[in-house]
């Protein structure tokens, strides 16, 4: 059996031979038949492959451009299920292609590793880590003492039980995290005092802001927890991107949990993982809002915005911003800038993009207008020959 | 004589004039602010000196000697009495004065640390990284600023500073333009390539000017009014501004003036000539036109999307092009458009006479432009153009001889090209076959407007003719209808039939029977008349067997209906199954994409065609109407959805009465609140979703025709049948209930913190049934918010199509199978990793399951 799929290895891309396969076997065909189909598709694959000069850029720029006039500007979720809100629509995609530094709603799916996922208690418990308390939360009062320039924090006794905390253990940390400062044990809970000399009310009204920063338990940045299932995995999903925090965790599953943070992933895991970030983020909005556009365009886009190695956004800082023909850039944004540029740097523009031969009236280097003739002529010596 | 398009330019490049350039290129130095003398006739040295060109008919440029429109212009210049800076170039000579030396000019760096600058200048250069080239300028510019001392002569370096927009200080000193230029000359051509400036076309000190170039006439012609009067372009308006204060300054340097009374007009004139540049300037007064209206100068003229790049170099105008109104005609093909004779008659064609097609070509001429079909024009080999007029008829018949070209009214059968802005993707620019047709307005078939997204409240769409051969035949060849059947976007067919057609095939296949002659009457009245295929009828002849006449032979099809039944066409004969939109409608036609990879395009398109043609007159033998009745419900169903809606209530007040008293338990990661209204909208989308299914399990389906439209999916769905007849339902606004306006409530009319159904804007009875007032404004509010909606979209997705398009445009496949861009680096491999091109796939791949069934078939 295999030696037939073999001899069309080269021929036809694995994804094809792979889905022959898959519905040969559910529709049980014989060899001689799965020959024949094999036969047929190499002929279909063939008379649909794309042709030299097709200018795929311009048809991608449509296919995402057209349904753009078609989509939601509603950024929020339908309320009814529980669910971490997500930029989604319109201004996602725009987030998307911008390659803004940081998302408007950032957000992470994290994944858990089997072991952690047998009942919802544990998991419940790793959300409880993974989200960013603060002393405040889990504190009742912060009173300043101004006769002995302290701060004096109550503790509330009823969270503490609840989450879990030991008071030495917020102790400890809160000695850690604050520099310069005297943390003392009370029975309420806790005195801070500035070792520095700086008793004034600013500098001590200053002290109780950062106190009440300090982050107790679990990973900054992550506002909000929300274990659900999905696809039959348990996953918890985050208000909040911190990929480097969470991948340190011993509970989670690193291969599967992702952020919607691209620079984030770009910088973590590298700048493939950021490729098919792009494409999974493309994808979600899509599917959201019920478009159906070929893979291959996704795909197209997240390949060019990465293609240097950096993320590299569709605007004039991007990629419209780093051609190399003056007039190019000059036409779509800031004209002045880059002819002033130009000018001084002495560029040559050597027309070799579709809008610069527009705009002198010359045949763009796309489609019919790519081939050139190419003939020898004999001078003389072909009629010499007669 | 035909033209051909030989590239001609082969680069452009960009640099700064000299002074001596300017000079040489002029052909006038223009000393008077008058521009005409009392005869209106250009000055010699004005400004409309008449060796910079001409824009009056019949006069002859004095440097070139052609007329209008053969001239191209040439410059003037002008000295300046004071040298003075460039505006645009301000942040670049700041720059050039902070990191060099003010007495020996030179950069404040050693010798030694400039030539390491220059290598990895060098290896940025190589490595086509300009990115980074720009980076590290930018970071020598912001180390050598900050420099004491020149490292070369151990001067003192002081504090320069810009008092905008264009006075340039040294520790609270002011540089005048003269010193700043003095400064520029000393800096050596080997330090300036540091900051990446090329000393070859562009030296520092020619950002300051002492001469300026005056531009051409032909760049600012004046218009007559129509009192005979002249009115001046705002660019020669400055310019005279601009050489009036020259002159005076001139004036008053010779007259020896004190320094304040030079100086107040050397301001003035570094004003004039700013504002001649860019009008825009943060800090300055705008220059105005005595009405008050801003100048339009060079900035203003480039920029924006009025500007000279967007507008006229990005985009042009165009000859032989009609734009009217669109309206329908089902009877024409979907690759023709029915065009009036009126525009027929002004659009033509271009035919070069020959021997063979002489005869033919004198009948069009002696016609002329008054009959259809005739001629406009004959122009000669020579070029000259002559109109057909009743005169000159019989010499233009006498001398006319191969060579020629005759400029012939459109016939059927041309080629044209068909648009609809806005130009979104591929299929709003389509090629049609044209068809005179009586009337005013283009004519196009129904089916073809989901491609160009028109409708016909008045739409108008915009043709154009194709001039040479090659264009009409990559015209026919890539452009005509057939060929964009399917969309690149998803492999889907974004043409098939629409709406009445759908509903006629579906009843026609449904379980029609028609007697032997009226079926073949139907099959003639929309053009079949292939005999042998009649032949084959019985007396009674089932609609399944009209419709298989249409099927092309050997065709074998395994496809699935709206409801899930299987439609079975086995060589060519519609065995089993309804026709529907999932078979013949756009966006998932699967029988159309069967037949189109099958028999190509020319047979796909026929298909269609009659397809969408039987179905209509299906439509008018049966009779096809729609009424209110359509949406009456039984009372038993009424009764049923009265009391689905009661128990909602019920349920409602359950919830709240639980959450008052504090038994409502949270969802995991909401407030009890929360809770609350996610419980109430899951109580209310049930409702909804319970009358629906009373309604179409309900309603009358016999003599249902709004029922066959649903069914079909000719038009509308079930939810706008239950809609009509039963229940609204929830109002939503960005994705919850409707939110108060007053405080605490959504009306006047309701307690505060009321969240009952009736309050928060669900509507209970349907659109027939009426409103309430409350009901009837909640749901203007939600139609409201979609309007706005759709308004403020339109120019965000508009923007990032541009940004798009403006990114991708040069990329595209090459011969070798990868996609590169135009400076040839390559994005992908192959494209989409396996080389399949999405517009000539079945949905986006090779359709192995159509394959295998197909060979299981045999």
């Amino acid at each position: 059996m295999a030696d037939i799929y073999s001899k069309y290895k080269e021929e036809l891309p694995g994804k094809i031979i792979e889905d022959v396969k898959k519905e040969a076997e559910i529709s049980k065909l014989t060899s001689a038949e799965i020959k024949k189909v094999l036969e047929e598709v190499k002929q279909e694959y063939i008379t649909s492959l794309i042709s030299p000069g097709e200018s795929v850029g311009i048809i991608t720029a449509e296919s995402f451009g057209e349904p753009g006039t078609q989509m939601t500007l509603n950024v929020f979720h339908m309320a009814g299920v529980a669910e971490v809100q997500v930029t989604r629509g319109l201004p996602r995609l725009i987030e998307i292609f911008d390659a803004r530094k940081e998302p408007s709603t950032p957000s992470m799916m994290v994944y858990l590793k089997p072991e952690y996922t047998k009942d919802e208690k544990t998991i419940r418990k790793v959300a409880s880590f993974i989200k960013q308390m603060t002393l405040q939360e889990i504190s009742s009062e912060f009173s300043l003492n101004m006769m002995k320039a302290t701060v004096e924090v109550t503790l509330n006794t009823k969270k503490l039980k609840d989450l879990g905390f030991k008071k030495a253990e917020i102790f400890d940390t809160l000695v850690a995290k604050l520099k310069d400062v005297n943390v003392k044990d009370c029975t309420r809970g806790f005195i801070l005092e500035s070792s520095k000399e700086e008793g004034d009310l600013t500098g001590l009204y200053r002290l109780k802001q950062k106190a009440k920063e300090v982050i107790v338990r679990g990973i900054s940045g992550i506002t909000q927890v929300l274990p659900t299932k999905k696809d039959n995995k348990y996953v918890i999903q985050c208000a909040g991107t911190n990929l480097k925090e969470v991948f340190k965790l011993k509970e989670i599953d690193p291969r599967l949990t992702t952020s919607n943070n691209l620079f984030e992933i770009a910088s973590i895991l590298g700048i493939e993982a950021a490729k098919q970030a792009i494409m999974n983020e493309c994808l979600a909005v899509l599917e959201n809002q019920g478009l159906d556009i070929d893979i291959r365009h996704v795909m197209f886009l997240s390949e060019l915005m990465t293609h240097t190695g950096t993320v590299k956004g569709i605007t004039r800082g991007g990629i419209s911003g780093e051609k190399e023909s003056v007039l190019a850039r000059a036409s779509f944004e800031t004209p002045i800038k880059h002819i002033v540029d130009a000018s001084i740097t002495g560029e040559v523009d050597k027309i070799r993009s579709v809008i610069e031969n527009v705009m002198i009236n010359q045949p763009i280097p796309m489609g019919t207008g790519l081939p050139g003739l190419v003939a020898q002529i004999k001078k003389e010596k072909a009629g010499k020959k007669k | 004589m035909v033209e051909y398009a030989e590239k001609k330019i082969d680069s452009i490049s960009f640099g700064l004039f000299s002074p001596k350039e300017i000079k040489k290129i002029s052909v006038t130095k223009i000393i008077t602010p008058e521009l005409y003398d009392r005869e209106g006739y250009p000055v010699d040295g004005g400004l409309m000196d008449i060796r910079m060109g001409v824009i009056d008919p019949g006069l002859r440029c004095k440097t070139c000697s052609q007329k209008l429109k053969e001239c191209p212009g040439h410059f003037g210049f002008m000295d300046l009495a004071r040298p003075v800076v460039h505006i645009n170039y301000i942040d670049r000579i700041l720059d050039l004065l902070r990191i060099s030396c003010r007495d020996c000019g030179r950069f404040v760096l050693d010798d030694e640390k400039i030539q390491l600058h220059l290598k990895k200048l060098e290896v940025a250069e190589r490595e086509k990284r300009t990115k980074d080239k720009r980076k590290i300028i930018r970071e020598l510019v912001a180390k050598l600023k900050l420099a004491k001392k020149c490292s070369h002569c151990n001067a003192k370096q002081h504090k320069i500073t810009l008092e905008k927009p264009s006075i340039i200080l040294e520790d609270s000193k002011r540089l005048t333009p003269t010193e700043v230029r003095g400064r520029l000359e000393r800096i050596p051509d080997s330090d300036i390539i540091c900051i990446g400036m090329n000393p070859a076309v562009a030296r520092p000190e020619w950002m300051v000017l002492n001469v300026l170039p005056v531009p051409p006439v032909t760049i600012r012609p004046s218009i007559t009014l129509e009192s005979g009067e002249r009115s001046e372009d705002d660019l020669t308006h400055k310019l005279s501004d601009i050489v009036r204060i020259n002159q005076r300054l001139f004036e008053n340097i010779n007259a020896g003036a004190p320094e304040i009374i030079i100086e107040d007009l050397w301001d003035l004139l570094q004003y004039h000539i700013t504002t001649f540049f860019d009008n825009a300037v943060a800090q300055l007064p705008v220059a105005r036109h005595r009405s008050g209206q801003p100048l339009k100068t060079l900035t203003e003229r480039i920029k924006s999307k009025e500007g000279r790049f967007r507008h006229n170099l990005a985009g042009k105008r165009v000859n032989y092009s009609a734009r009217t109104v669109i309206s329908p005609d089902p009877k024409i093909k979907f690759n023709e458009v029915g065009i009036p004779k009126s525009v027929a008659m002004e659009l033509t064609i271009p035919e070069k006479v020959t021997e063979w097609n002489i005869d033919w070509l004198k009948e069009f001429i002696k016609s002329g432009p008054t009959v259809y079909p005739g001629a406009n024009y004959v122009i000669r080999p020579d070029g000259k153009k002559k109109k057909i007029t009743e005169d000159i008829v019989e010499v233009l018949l006498e001398e006319l001889q191969s060579g020629y070209i005759v400029e012939r009214h459109l016939m059927d059968g041309d080629i044209s090209i068909f648009n609809r802005q806005p130009s979104l993707h591929r299929m709003s620019i389509m090629a049609h076959k044209i068809r005179i047709l009586p009337g005013r307005s283009f004519r196009l078939n129904p089916a073809v407007c989901t491609p160009y997204n028109a409708d016909f409240d008045g739409d108008e769409m915009n043709l154009h003719i194709p001039q040479t051969e090659e264009s009409r035949a990559e015209a026919e060849i890539l452009m005509i209808v057939q060929q964009h059947i399917i969309s690149p976007k998803n492999g889907m067919n974004v043409i098939g039939s629409i709406e009445d057609s759908i509903s006629g095939i579906y009843l026609l296949t449904k379980d029609v029977e028609f007697i032997k002659s009226k079926a073949i009457q139907l099959l003639i009245s929309i053009g079949i008349l292939e005999k042998d295929k009649f032949s084959k009828f019985k007396d009674t002849v089932s609609g399944r067997e009209i419709f298989s006449v249409l099927l092309p032979d050997g065709l074998d099809f395994v496809g699935k209906s709206k409801d899930g039944e299987s439609v079975l066409i086995k060589n060519s004969l519609l065995k089993k199954g309804t026709i529907d939109n999932v078979s013949i409608g756009e966006e998932n036609g699967a029988l159309i994409r069967s037949i189109y990879s099958k028999y190509g395009d020319e047979v796909g398109i026929n298909f269609m065609s009659n397809v969408f043609k039987l179905g209509i007159v299906t439509l008018l033998e049966l009779g096809f109407t729609t009424s209110i009745s359509d949406s009456d419900l039984p009372s038993k169903v009424l009764e049923k959805n009265r009391k689905e809606i009661e128990s909602a209530y019920q349920k409602v007040d359950k919830l709240i009465g639980e959450h008052r008293d504090g038994k409502l338990e949270a969802l995991p990661g909401n407030t009890v609140d929360e809770t609350l209204e996610i419980r109430i909208v899951e109580v209310l989308n049930n409702v909804r979703n319970n009358i629906g299914k009373n309604v179409s399990v309900g309603i009358e389906e016999e003599n249902n025709n709004s029922i066959t439209m649903a069914k079909s999916g000719a038009k509308g769905n079930m939810l706008n049948l239950s809609m009509m007849a039963a229940c609204v339902g929830q109002q939503s606004m960005g994705g919850n209930r409707i939110k108060g306006g007053y405080r605490g409530r959504t009306l006047s009319l309701f307690k505060k913190g009321d969240i009952r159904p009736e309050s928060k804007g669900f509507v209970e009875r349907g659109y027939k049934g009426g409103m309430k007032p409350t009901e009837y404004f909640f749901s203007a509010m939600t139609g409201r918010d979609a309007l706005m909606d759709t308004a403020l979209r339109t120019p965000k997705s508009g923007y990032l199509y541009r940004r798009l398009s403006s990114a991708l445009q040069d990329l595209r496949i090459e011969y070798d199978g990868t996609v590169r861009d135009a400076e040839k680096t390559i994005i992908q491999f192959k494209y989409g990793d396996d080389g399949i091109d999405v517009a000539k796939s079945d949905g986006g791949s090779v359709n192995i399951k159509k394959i295998i069934s197909q060979i299981k078939g045999k």
